[in-house]
């Protein structure tokens, strides 16, 4: 059973000049913890938009529990819960408020749906007098997300929920979308954080309004194919210069505190080879060792591959 | 229903939570009322004036005596030269200065003619005009005084009746005007901008993926305001009754049902505005230059339409205050019926209805 489908799905802007989303399928089961992962701009709003039927397509079909995103519009609007990338409640009324009002608007109560917000509302209880304006950025999150919650939605749509929230708020958040996957809802949620991919059951990947990839986090990891190096030494800035300017070094990019290298030819001696030509180069204090591929070195792979095709 | 009540249970907590707009919702209409009231007025009250007296005789004293009598006039000084006459004026301290010649008396009686100089500050034009007039006619007071005593052959005595409006008070003229402004203002400003708030805030996604019919945000977010402006249009009434003492002299029932047609008028204007704007601030600017602007300059309280040339006279009539105005004067001032003033109401409604009709067309059940 797919909750969401897409099907070639195309959105331009500004008169055919702004290609947001290109040709994009794909689809969420029901039940699943879906991640769209990419970076601002990539078209993750977009594509939500789309789905939350609040833009048209200009190509392509879309469905949410099989009814049309285009025809049956008034249907999906019932049915999925949305919480859209930026604090969308009324500043200037209370929690307790926001909340009343969105049950309400939705033809329920809060009482009557209380046990699928219970979790996540009882951490706001004591400040249910607040208004929402004055509460921090991750009460804020969890507001919005007991308001998107509060019909018992089908399908729950999160666009950048995590975004401008603190690690901790973040770490939360996940494990409350976690729960809700249990009771049964659909969640599609999107995010540029890569560290986040891991936490979706499946995940696609999207640059430039396409999807480079769509498959579980441990498959797209996996997929990776070359041997993975990271490199440190006591100048980090002339060493990605340098990296990139070797012959035998294919890519190279800047992680933290190391630099993620891959060989064009992968052989031992490689290691040894760049040792070498490193010091030469007056490095000091040289770490390279073999290390497995995160999310974003397989993103930033995909995107390069992507150039080269090109 | 029940959401539609909890929906404009909400509006009223926005208004009541914005207290510096609330203020500014209850506070404008009384100000208004009060600077055009008192502030602003151009009657003519207690105008200083100089008495330049060169004639001292019987005739003088009476003018002057009359002139101290009258409301309009008050004797600042009375100066002994035509040099001083200068000074006082520079001084800024008199209107007007009256100066009767030598032998005043002595010409009037033996002559059958004399003259009296009357010279005025002339740097504000109505109020000079006004005073001369005034002046005028307590000269023309004491000539007829005197005609008494010796009947002339002909005489055509013109017999002024000022109707609806005696006494000549400025009120008559701003009240019905300020009521058409404010209702505007509240009604247009207050509504566009809360609806494109909804919008700039992104609330007005989350509102339109959920159940709720999208035109229904637009009437609640509509009603307090309606409820606003009605308590508005009392205020302004009260305040011209009792501050003012301008009476209305027909039927209070048809001006409020003129004023909530009007009002819907221009919430329905309101509704246009936020659903081509996109930010508040233009909304705002919209509602001020586009609709506050020409409101003032064609509604005919500032400016009189009829002076105006024939194509600013039919740029005028798309101006809804204008119609408003007519009808408030009417029922208002001249205590006029439904009979008198149908066609203004009908152009009136049309106008909403096509503007409704309009708005819905336009409404936008996704964002652009």
């Amino acid at each position: 059973m797919k909750d969401v489908v897409l099907n070639n799905i195309a959105k331009i802007y500004n008169k055919g000049t702004v290609q947001a989303v290109n040709d994009v399928s794909f689809h969420v089961n029901k039940g699943e913890l879906f991640g769209l992962i990419g970076p601002d701009g990539a078209g993750k709003t977009s594509i939500f938009r789309i789905l939350t039927t609040l833009l048209l397509p200009d190509g392509g079909t879309a469905s949410v529990n099989g009814f049309d995103v285009v025809k049956d519009y008034k249907t999906i609007r019932k049915n999925v819960g949305y919480m859209p990338g930026r604090f969308s409640l009324y500043p200037d009324l209370s929690v307790q408020e926001n909340l009343n009002f969105f049950a309400s608007i939705f033809n329920t109560s809060v009482r009557e749906n209380y046990d699928l917000i219970k979790d996540i509302y009882i951490q706001l209880e004591s400040f249910k007098d607040r208004r929402a304006g004055k509460l921090s950025g991750g009460m804020k999150q969890k507001l919005a997300l007991c308001c998107a919650l509060i019909h018992r939605p089908t399908v729950l749509f999160l666009d950048e929920p995590t975004t401008g929230v603190d690690v901790v708020s973040r770490k939360e958040f996940w494990e409350m979308l976690k729960r809700l996957k249990q009771q049964g809802i659909t969640i599609l949620v999107s995010t540029p954080y890569m560290d986040e991919a891991t936490l979706c059951e499946r995940i696609a990947l999207i640059q430039n309004g396409s999807i480079m990839s769509i498959d579980t986090p441990q498959n797209i990891i996996e997929q990776f194919s070359e041997n993975l190096f990271a490199v440190k030494s006591d100048n980090m800035g002339s060493l990605l210069q340098d990296l990139k300017n070797i012959e035998i070094v294919k890519s190279c990019n800047a992680f933290g505190a190391y630099h993620h290298v891959t060989f064009k030819d992968d052989n031992q001696e490689m290691k040894e080879a760049l040792i070498r030509v490193l010091e030469e180069k007056q490095h000091t204090n040289i770490e390279l060792n073999p290390i497995t591929a995160t999310i974003e070195d397989c993103f930033i792979k995909l995107m390069e591959d992507k150039e080269w095709t090109l | 229903m029940d959401n539609i009540l909890t929906f404009i249970k909400k509006e009223f907590l926005h208004v009541f939570r914005d207290r510096k707009t609330l203020l500014m919702l209850f506070g404008l209409p009384i100000v208004q009322i009060i600077l055009f009231g008192f502030a602003l007025t151009n009657e003519i009250t207690n105008a200083k004036i100089a008495v330049c007296d060169y004639a001292k005789d019987d005739a003088s004293q009476h003018i002057i005596g009359k002139l101290q009598a009258s409301q309009q006039f008050e004797i600042q000084s009375a100066l002994l030269s035509h040099e001083q006459i200068g000074t006082a004026f520079k001084g800024g301290e008199i209107k007007m200065a009256i100066v009767f010649p030598a032998n005043f008396n002595n010409d009037l009686l033996h002559q059958h003619k004399a003259q009296v100089q009357l010279i005025t500050d002339a740097s504000d034009p109505n109020t000079a005009t006004a005073i001369s007039g005034y002046a005028n006619q307590i000269v023309m007071d004491y000539q007829n005084d005197l005609m008494q005593l010796q009947r002339l052959p002909y005489q055509i005595n013109t017999e002024v009746r000022m109707i609806y409006n005696p006494e000549l008070k400025a009120a008559v003229n701003f009240v019905p005007g300020v009521m058409s402004l404010i209702l505007l203002l509240v009604c247009v400003l207050m509504t566009s901008v809360a609806i494109v708030k909804e919008k700039e805030t992104g609330t007005m996604e989350i509102l339109l993926v959920s159940p709720f019919n999208p035109f229904l945000v637009i009437v609640s977010k509509a009603v307090p305001y309606l409820a606003l402006s009605l308590i508005n249009l009392t205020i302004i009434l009260l305040l011209s009754v009792f501050v003012l003492g301008m009476p209305i002299n027909g039927s209070i029932l048809l001006l409020y049902a003129v004023s909530t047609l009007f009002i819907i008028t221009a919430l329905s204007l309101g509704l246009l505005i936020s659903n081509s704007t996109a930010s508040q601030q233009s909304a705002m600017l919209i509602s001020l230059m586009g609709m506050l602007v020409p409101s003032i300059l064609f509604t005919g309280f500032m400016f009189p339409l009829e002076n105006m040339p024939y194509p600013l006279q039919l740029v005028s009539h798309i101006i809804p205050a204008k119609w408003y105005y007519i009808i408030v004067k009417s029922v208002m001032v001249k205590g006029l019926g439904l009979s008198a003033i149908w066609k203004e109401t009908l152009i009136l409604l049309t106008m909403t209805v096509l503007l409704l009709v309009f708005n819905i067309k336009k409404f936008k059940i996704r964002l652009t």
